[in-house]
């Protein structure tokens, strides 16, 4: 077990890899009630095309069979793991992004048996038939949920704009047609390949032992019978670096109208410090630009071009990434057109000084700290920092250190016309 | 539960409580103010917050004011609405680094209770009204925040719900105010208003943090004095008027249909049987082991989300169902069913044990964070009692099965509905 000690925020954080792979993750927080823990596997719904396990050939998986298979790792022969968490007094939950699969629990009691739990249910699956088919109609349920939701819409006909192959462009859950055919068979091909130790990660935070948590998940892995596995082979259609299509207008039934603009990020092929300084670079650019301390921001409120909901933000992970902004309007296209000025604006450079930096910088800080008070954010963060080789204590250092060049350089290199996309939804009637 | 141990002192006009810990990085400071729910104040006090946090007479303009939070290590300040029982109350939140853990050792927070003081007593106005600009900018978002809940189905067709259900009953007013009522608001009426709201609202201010009792409680009485006030008390509960259920059903175009189910439970924060009904709600519909969830997802595969809550402080019980437009009658079918079974008794000792024990769990997780720490202290003041937590939970623990269906007797079904598709209902 290794120690890291992080002193400006009286941190330590304790890191074990297990013979099989796994790695473990312990921050103690003392004063805390809660216990929270996850358990990620490095796969998520981008993940559609891969060398299955002990084969060949590349397959083809279904679309959304990833968050599938989250669903169904709750089931066992003896019923759904949710009652046994619950008879333990945890909560417990899970969630499918486009990279990863994350499984937790969070409790204030019987931590070492709910952790054994967690564990044991994510490495014990258990699909039949008549359970598979039985999901596909809650999930159904949650697809059709998410079509009436405007926002998330909004947001996927965007990336469906801006991505031509990238499998980013599948929404998470998939739909309805596309999870049909998913079978048990496909399920076990697909956890048997991304559910190996040696690609997850668990996290626990809370007032806990370190040692004794290394102690149970060292006893708990060494009784499990694991090969070793080699690197596993995805595979990712060539992605042109332009947005795919400029416009699309999605009517719904809604009565204000919303708009977002997207810009195809530019490295996407980056990891370690050089991926956290362009995020946290792209963040500042981002809160400078169009934040509510913002020239921009003023002027676009006082027209009454945007209202509260107006927000901005930046993903990046391996192989895609973009930058959002918008929210809702009354004139779509306008907003469109002013925020696309603003930014080339910002390309030409000149337009923020060094105080400004200062206060997003410093802003950025606090809301890191404020971010920290949160076992949830700490261990989904840094399981995410740790997918791309990035450290999440090393935040504020790497923050501190950014420059006005460093800016303007990023706005000069990734503001361009043609990675721009615009998506928007309208009002039926 | 060290971190429960609240100061509270009488200030000036309001109660100050101070709960220190240093379970956190930064601190929290919450101003609150209740009044009961009446139309004809509605919709300036949906917009009151709204003007006040966007500009004050040393920062006249949102990026001056902005600028000054940023500078204050990115501090959040944000304003909310809610409707508690039949009060309304207004929050304002503001929460702001503990320069401990920066490389700045400059104290902070008494800066962050200048701040608040600067935005709650020293607006933007000038004889006798607000700044006129930023009144019609709020306006203008306030409209488009009334607006909003229609394009969010899962919030809309709760809205509905207590609007049908709640019909004549203050309770029925929305928090954000009403649309036709945003125009005739003025700089000058607002501003009467403002003066109205803070010389007779019962008002409270939370600190959380690795704070000083003694310096906050000196800052806060320095900054913030107001005019002693014996505040308005709304009425506690509910009973059922109608004789007979009421079935609503309405048609958007929409895939899935949204189905909100009101019950009365007859029983409010603080009586002797909340503890009772609490353990039903989660027995019934509060968690992913309870009644609702497995039989209307797991068994029957009709829903991705089925679940019950509490309205504690007005005595309401609301189940909330996405399903698909055709399974109306069978997932009403289910539900029903569900309700009988725990007013017969039907449900075991091992569900009852989980229960409590998820109960427990989910409240102490609450007072991990400072904001859940304060909503739960914030009961107190809306019922007027003095319920420790561990009081609480030591009641809830000790709630007996025979308990349960007594307080099942209680709740009565009152209103269906059902946000339906243009197609549907076939």
């Amino acid at each position: 077990m290794e120690k890291i000690s992080f002193d400006q925020l009286q941190e330590e954080l304790y890191f074990e890899k297990m013979s099989n792979g796994l790695s473990v993750y312990v921050l103690p927080k003392k004063g805390f009630n809660k216990t929270y823990a996850t358990f990620t596997t490095k796969y998520g719904s981008i993940d559609n095309h891969f060398v299955p396990l002990e084969k060949k050939e590349f397959v083809k998986v279904p679309d959304g069979i990833a968050h599938f298979l989250e669903h169904k790792l709750f089931e066992k022969e003896d019923g759904d793991v949710f009652q046994q968490f619950s008879r333990q007094g945890a909560s417990a939950n899970a969630f499918t992004s486009f990279t990863r699969t994350a499984y937790l629990f969070s409790s204030t009691s019987n931590v070492e048996q709910n952790l054994e739990t967690l564990i044991d249910f994510v490495q014990e699956p258990y699909f039949t038939e008549k359970t598979v088919e039985k999901e596909k109609g809650i999930i159904g349920q949650e697809i059709t949920m998410y079509d009436d939701n405007p926002d998330w819409r909004l947001y996927f006909g965007l990336i469906q704009n801006l991505y031509k192959n990238h499998p980013v462009k599948i929404d998470i859950a998939g739909t309805v047609e596309s999870i049909s055919p998913i079978t048990a068979d496909l399920l076990y091909e697909c956890y048997r390949t991304f559910y190996h130790p040696s690609n997850m990660l668990l996290f626990i935070v809370g007032p806990v032992d370190p040692k004794a948590i290394m102690d149970q998940v060292r006893d708990n892995q060494g009784k499990k019978e694991y090969s070793s596995q080699p690197e596993i082979q995805r595979k990712f259609d060539e992605e042109p670096i332009e947005a795919d299509q400029k416009k699309q207008v999605l009517k719904m039934n809604v009565q204000t109208s919303k708009c977002l603009l997207g810009i195809k990020a530019l490295h996407v092929n980056q990891s370690g410090e050089e991926m956290l300084k362009n995020e946290l670079t792209m963040n500042v650019f981002l809160d400078l630009l169009f934040g509510k301390s913002s020239a921009n921001y003023e002027k676009l409120y006082s027209s009454g071009l945007i209202d509260e909901t107006f927000s901005y933000d930046y993903t990046q992970e391996q192989g895609f990434g973009f930058a959002m902004v918008g929210g809702d309007t009354r004139e779509p296209d306008k907003l469109a057109e002013t925020l696309e000025n603003m930014l080339m604006e910002a390309k030409k450079g000149g337009i923020f000084n060094e105080e400004q930096l200062g206060r997003a910088i410093k802003k950025k800080i606090g809301s890191f700290l404020r971010a920290v008070n949160s076992p949830e954010y700490i261990a989904n963060q840094f399981t995410r920092y740790a997918f791309n080789d990035m450290n999440l204590f090393e935040v504020v250092p790497v923050l501190e250190k950014i420059t006005l060049q460093d800016v303007e350089k990023l706005a000069a290199e990734l503001v361009s016309e043609d990675r721009f996309s615009v998506c928007q939804v309208v009002p039926n009637k | 539960m060290d971190a429960l141990t609240e100061k509270v002192s009488e200030m000036q006009g309001y109660k100050l409580h101070v709960v220190k810990t240093d379970k956190y990085k930064t601190n929290n400071i919450v101003w609150r103010m209740k009044t009961p729910l009446a139309k004809e104040d509605l919709t300036k006090r949906a917009l009151l917050p709204h003007v006040l946090q966007s500009s004050s007479l040393k920062y006249p303009t949102t990026a001056s004011l902005r600028s000054y939070l940023d500078e204050l290590y990115g501090a959040t300040l944000f304003v909310d609405l809610a409707k508690k029982g039949e009060y309304h109350v207004v929050s304002f939140s503001f929460e702001i680094a503990n320069e401990k853990f920066l490389s700045d050792p400059s104290p902070l927070l008494e800066k962050g209770l200048e701040f608040l003081a600067e935005i709650l007593t020293n607006p933007n106005a000038n004889n006798g009204a607000f700044d006129q600009d930023t009144v019609e900018k709020e306006k203008r978002t306030l409209k488009q925040r009334i607006q909003s809940v229609f394009d969010d189905k899962m919030r809309y067709s709760n809205m509905r719900l207590i609007e049908e259900m709640c019909k004549g009953e203050p309770y029925a007013l929305q928090v954000n105010g009403e649309l036709d009522d945003v125009n005739s608001i003025t700089p000058e009426n607002l501003y009467d208003y403002f003066q109205k709201a803070f010389s007779e609202d019962e008002m409270d201010l939370y600190v959380i943090g690795d704070v000083n009792v003694e310096e906050v409680k000196n800052a806060a009485s320095r900054l913030l004095q107001f005019k002693a006030r014996e505040p308005q008390k709304a009425q506690a509960g509910s009973t059922r008027t109608k004789s007979e259920v009421k079935e609503v059903k309405e048609a958007q175009d929409v895939k899935q249909g949204k189905l909100n189910i009101g019950y009365r439970t007859n029983v409010v924060y603080g009586d002797k049987d909340y503890n009772a009904l609490q353990v039903f709600n989660g027995i019934f519909g509060g968690f992913s082991h309870s009644k609702l969830f497995i039989n209307v997802r797991e068994k029957a595969s009709l829903a991705y989300y089925a679940a019950s809550r509490l309205e504690s402080h007005k005595g309401l019980m609301m189940v909330m169902s996405g399903i698909d437009l055709k399974n109306y009658d069978q997932a009403v079918g289910i539900i029903k069913e569900q309700m009988e079974a725990m007013k017969k008794g039907d449900f075991t000792d091992k569900e009852l044990e989980q229960t409590k024990a998820v109960i427990q769990n989910q409240m102490l997780e609450t007072v991990d964070t400072a904001r859940g720490l304060i909503e739960i202290l914030y009961h107190n003041v809306i019922s007027g009692q003095e319920i420790p937590l561990d009081q609480w939970l030591s009641g809830m623990q000790k709630t007996t099965k025979e308990e349960i269906v007594a307080v099942a007797d209680k709740i009565e079904l009152d209103t269906i509905y059902f946000l339906t598709g243009t197609e549907a209902g076939k």
